[in-house]
């Protein structure tokens, strides 16, 4: 299910936060994109993502898919970066009657799953109030 | 382009169906359309399905399908939208029949659930999400539509009641269903002691794993008339939108641009507005879902969804009944089927046949299908010819 | 010069009190806290180990250091719970913060020393001229079997420290490592938790290195206590770092404020380097600092540094230990036990 090359291919959005940002409007976007979907623009460059932001909405995953039962239940939500990038992230180390749309949080280095205690583990950004 | 009728409708049960295979479900509800229809033979076929290769390990059901049914050599296509797979094999059929390149198209959607354990159906209905950037957060259908609910309470104040009372009327209408998944009565309060799968979405805000199939045969109307055993229903418009795979770039968490587009399409298609229609299927695959379509359809205004189903206004005597089916909630979610299943229990509307359930006199029906966290929506409008 | 270009620091945000260990075990939590001289140790969540520890930690340096981290040469992490018996933690961090591919890495190993070793080999490499900057990293989210001494102790954190020339924030004076066969704590692959001798950790392992890197490292640079400010030591528990420290003549306002493992526990590979940290959170321009740290098989390496003014200048730039201390949320055993993987789970668990 979880496979290498792909894990391995997508490790520049994952680890280092890459995003990309059209040079005709400026809409950024995570993962990178080749077209611009808001304006069709193929002007793109690659950008590094802010590391904080706040919530957009959220909810709390009290029956996990294979593979994430371990981390159960578990926040996650919409997040918008600094410079209005979205992405959805797991919102870890949080009370849950802390968390609430439009608090503010910071990305944090996590594993996001690994397959059994044999396979292979991936790591990526989750975020936390702060 | 010609102009397109529903002349044959046909569907099984819908459940946990232990006993039949993916085969039977499809031969069973493609025979009773048939029949129904009065046709002699058939010149092509569309199968909605969503995903027999990870639930029954076997792709290319087209082919499979046309043989069990006796139908090769005939042309037969497998059509895949998440769970607007079954109305996006309506709409191919469609264009093949008004068109003028076909005269008798089947259309069929089919799903196989429950031969896998709930945690491998809950996995492939993930695969429906973007799987790298969200599947990879741990998100699941419910949290996803569970994103959507939170956003539409705060900004429009919609209750935990309102979302409650979506699935209480349509358990209430499935009751009366005898092809219903559920046939028991719930309140609100069994709606809000089930068990929480992501806040705020408990159990029974969110529509089941499923088995079914429904099919419909399609004929040029000129042709239809000719058949001369059933009131004449034809699909005035159908439209058809996409949307971001991935909720968290969209524009809006409280509205499905998809829906909004593909209503548009349809209404224009047909020359109709939001208020003449007499009776829509939406697709309810959580409580929230039928809040925000009834909205986006243009049968209220944005954020008085909730109201509107607390005033009784979608239910079977109300201003616009909505899933008097019983909804993919009551009814089921076989999720290839489901798309079908709508044009199906709509016809049963429009020809007076909907036992139980029967609007008072309809004449203009909607059926709205959304696939995925509405990344594709299919809204079509049938009218009584 | 050669020296600490930035530091940083990570602690999980959950604890455990040692009154929930010892309910459940029915042994005295009071005299336990006594002997032990410790409250609380960190937890690590399910989704965090050595290696997402190792990664704040290293951001928290990037952060003060505030170097391009292309032009790191070298990534160097020390650990004795890494995630993989066979696959670098080095490789992951590296290419995680940025400093891929041009670079060469190593997994350190060295019972609690893994940190102050990948520390060594930097601030070497750096010295030889090879290469510009160099990260050490000390990190560990070690176990400690239930009912045993240890789970009073074991705890998840790290430190991590870029090593250079130029921006100095503290220089390295001088080193000096200590290091004899002496089997005192262990744990055989493939093993889930560690061995340890009791009374044989004392005497012959953690107090004859300890004491003989420190004299060592004194005599070489030719400084008494007297003159160094503050003084860090590896602490497995309260009380030996302050035994140590006093057998070595330093008083106990020189030892606190590298005195963590009351609120901490033990770190392992990140013990005596996130003790460290805390003592950089606080220390102004001129202040000499001993950092001597211990690992079990037995070693100790001991460093001598000066604080420069530049200290004061990038500190800001990222939490200090203190800030992570205050931020914490307490768990239960059953929790705990859950969470370090100590229940036994069914097949879909």
């Amino acid at each position: 299910m979880f496979t290498i090359p792909r894990i391995w291919r997508e490790k520049k959005q994952r680890y280092r936060l890459e995003g990309s940002k059209c040079k005709k409007c400026s809409y950024t976007s995570f993962p990178p994109r080749k077209v611009c979907p808001k304006c069709g623009s193929e002007e793109l460059e690659i950008i590094k993502l802010p590391e904080t932001g706040k919530i957009l909405t959220y909810t709390i995953v009290r029956n996990a898919p294979i593979g994430f039962t371990e981390f159960a239940p578990y926040a996650v939500g919409v997040i918008e970066l600094e410079d209005g990038t979205r992405m959805l992230a797991q919102i870890v180390d949080s009370n849950f009657e802390d968390i609430d749309i439009g608090k503010k949080v910071k990305l944090v280095f996590r594993k996001l799953f690994s397959e059994g205690e044999a396979g292979v583990i991936i790591y990526g950004h989750k975020c936390k109030l702060i | 382009m010609r102009e397109v009728a529903v002349v044959g409708i046909g569907i099984t049960k819908f459940g946990a169906l232990w006993d039949k295979s993916l085969r039977d479900l499809a031969i069973e509800a493609s025979l009773e359309a048939i029949n129904d229809s009065g046709v002699d033979h058939i010149d092509s076929m569309y199968v909605g399905n969503f995903s027999a290769g990870t639930l029954i390990e076997q792709e290319h059901i087209a082919p499979l399908v046309a043989d069990y049914l006796g139908q090769n050599p005939i042309p037969a296509t497998r059509i895949e939208n998440a769970c607007a797979s079954g109305a996006s094999a309506l709409k191919m059929g469609f264009i093949e029949v008004a068109s003028g390149m076909s005269d008798v198209v089947m259309v069929l959607g089919v799903e196989k659930m429950t031969d896998v354990t709930t945690p491998q159906a809950v996995y492939s209905l993930s695969l429906a999400a973007d799987r790298e950037y969200e599947g990879y957060q741990g998100i699941t259908f419910p949290a996803l539509f569970a994103l959507v609910a939170k956003r539409h309470m705060f900004e429009f104040g919609t209750t935990r009641k309102q979302l409650s009372l979506v699935a209480v009327k349509n358990h209430k209408n499935a009751s009366k269903n005898p092809k219903a998944q559920f046939h028991n009565i719930i309140t609100t309060e069994d709606v809000e002691k089930s068990p929480m799968i992501a806040d705020p979405l408990h159990l029974f805000d969110c529509s089941p794993i499923t088995d079914g199939a429904a099919a419909v045969v399609l004929m040029p109307l000129e042709k239809a008339k000719k058949l001369n055993n059933h009131k004449i229903i034809k699909i005035a418009g159908i439209g058809q939108a996409s949307d971001t795979i991935a909720i968290y770039q969209r524009e809006s968490f409280v509205s499905f641009n998809a829906t909004i587009k593909a209503a548009e399409s349809a209404y224009k298609m047909a020359d109709k507005r939001p208020e003449d229609i007499d009776v829509a299927e939406v697709h309810d695959c959580f409580t929230i879902a039928e809040i925000c379509t009834i909205e986006d359809l243009g049968f209220f205004e944005k954020g008085r969804g909730g109201e509107a189903i607390e005033n009784g206004l979608t239910d079977i005597d109300g201003k616009i009944p909505v899933n008097p089916s019983g909804g993919l909630k009551g009814k089921g979610h076989p999720v290839g089927a489901t798309g079908v299943a709508q044009i199906v229990n709509l016809v049963e509307q429009l020809r007076g046949e909907a036992g139980e359930n029967q609007v008072k006199d309809p004449k203009i029906a909607l059926a709205h299908n959304l696939g995925g966290s509405g990344s594709t929506v299919v809204v079509t409008i049938l009218e009584v010819a | 010069m050669i020296g600490i270009v930035g530091y940083g620091s990570y602690i999980p945000w959950r604890r455990i009190r040692i009154e929930e260990i010892a309910k459940v075990w029915k042994q005295d939590a009071e005299v336990l806290k006594r002997g032990l001289l410790i409250k609380e140790k960190t937890v690590p969540a399910k989704d965090e180990d050595s290696v997402t520890i190792a990664f704040e930690a290293s951001k928290n340096a990037l952060k003060r250091a505030q170097i391009n981290p292309e032009d790191i040469g070298a990534v160097y992490i020390g650990s004795e719970s890494k995630p993989y018996a066979v696959k670098p933690s080095s490789s992951i961090i590296a290419d995680a913060l940025g400093i891929s591919p041009i670079v060469h890495t190593a997994d350190y190993e060295f019972a609690c020393k893994a940190g102050s070793e990948s520390v060594f080999v930097s601030y070497s490499l750096v010295k030889a001229g090879l290469v510009k900057f160099a990260l050490g990293v000390g990190s560990d989210t070690s176990q400690g079997a239930p009912r045993d001494a240890l789970e009073y102790t074991a705890s998840a954190g790290g430190a991590a420290f870029i090593m250079g020339s130029e921006n100095i924030i503290a220089e390295v004076i001088e080193t000096f490592s200590y290091t004899t066969d002496t089997p005192d704590f262990w744990r055989r692959d493939g093993q889930f938790y560690p061995n340890h001798t009791g009374p044989f950790t004392g005497e012959p392992a953690y107090f004859t290195h300890i004491i003989n890197s420190a004299k060592g490292l004194m005599e070489k640079a030719g400084v008494s206590p007297k003159e160094i400010t503050y003084a860090v030591f590896h602490q497995p528990n309260g009380r030996f770092p302050l035994r140590v420290g006093k057998r070595l003549g330093f008083t106990k306002e020189q030892l606190e404020p590298g005195w963590i493992v009351p609120e901490v526990g033990n770190t392992y590979s990140g013990c005596s380097l996130l003790g460290f940290t805390a003592v950089l959170d606080i220390a102004k321009e001129g202040d000499i600092i001993l950092l001597t740290s211990f690992g079990s098989g037995a070693g100790s390496d001991s460093f001598l540094f000066r604080i420069t003014k530049r200290l004061e200048e990038v500190r800001g730039n990222a939490p200090t230990l203190k800030d992570m201390l205050n931020r914490k949320h307490y768990v239960d055993y059953a929790t705990y036990a859950y969470l370090r993987g100590k229940i036994l789970m069914g097949k879909e668990g």
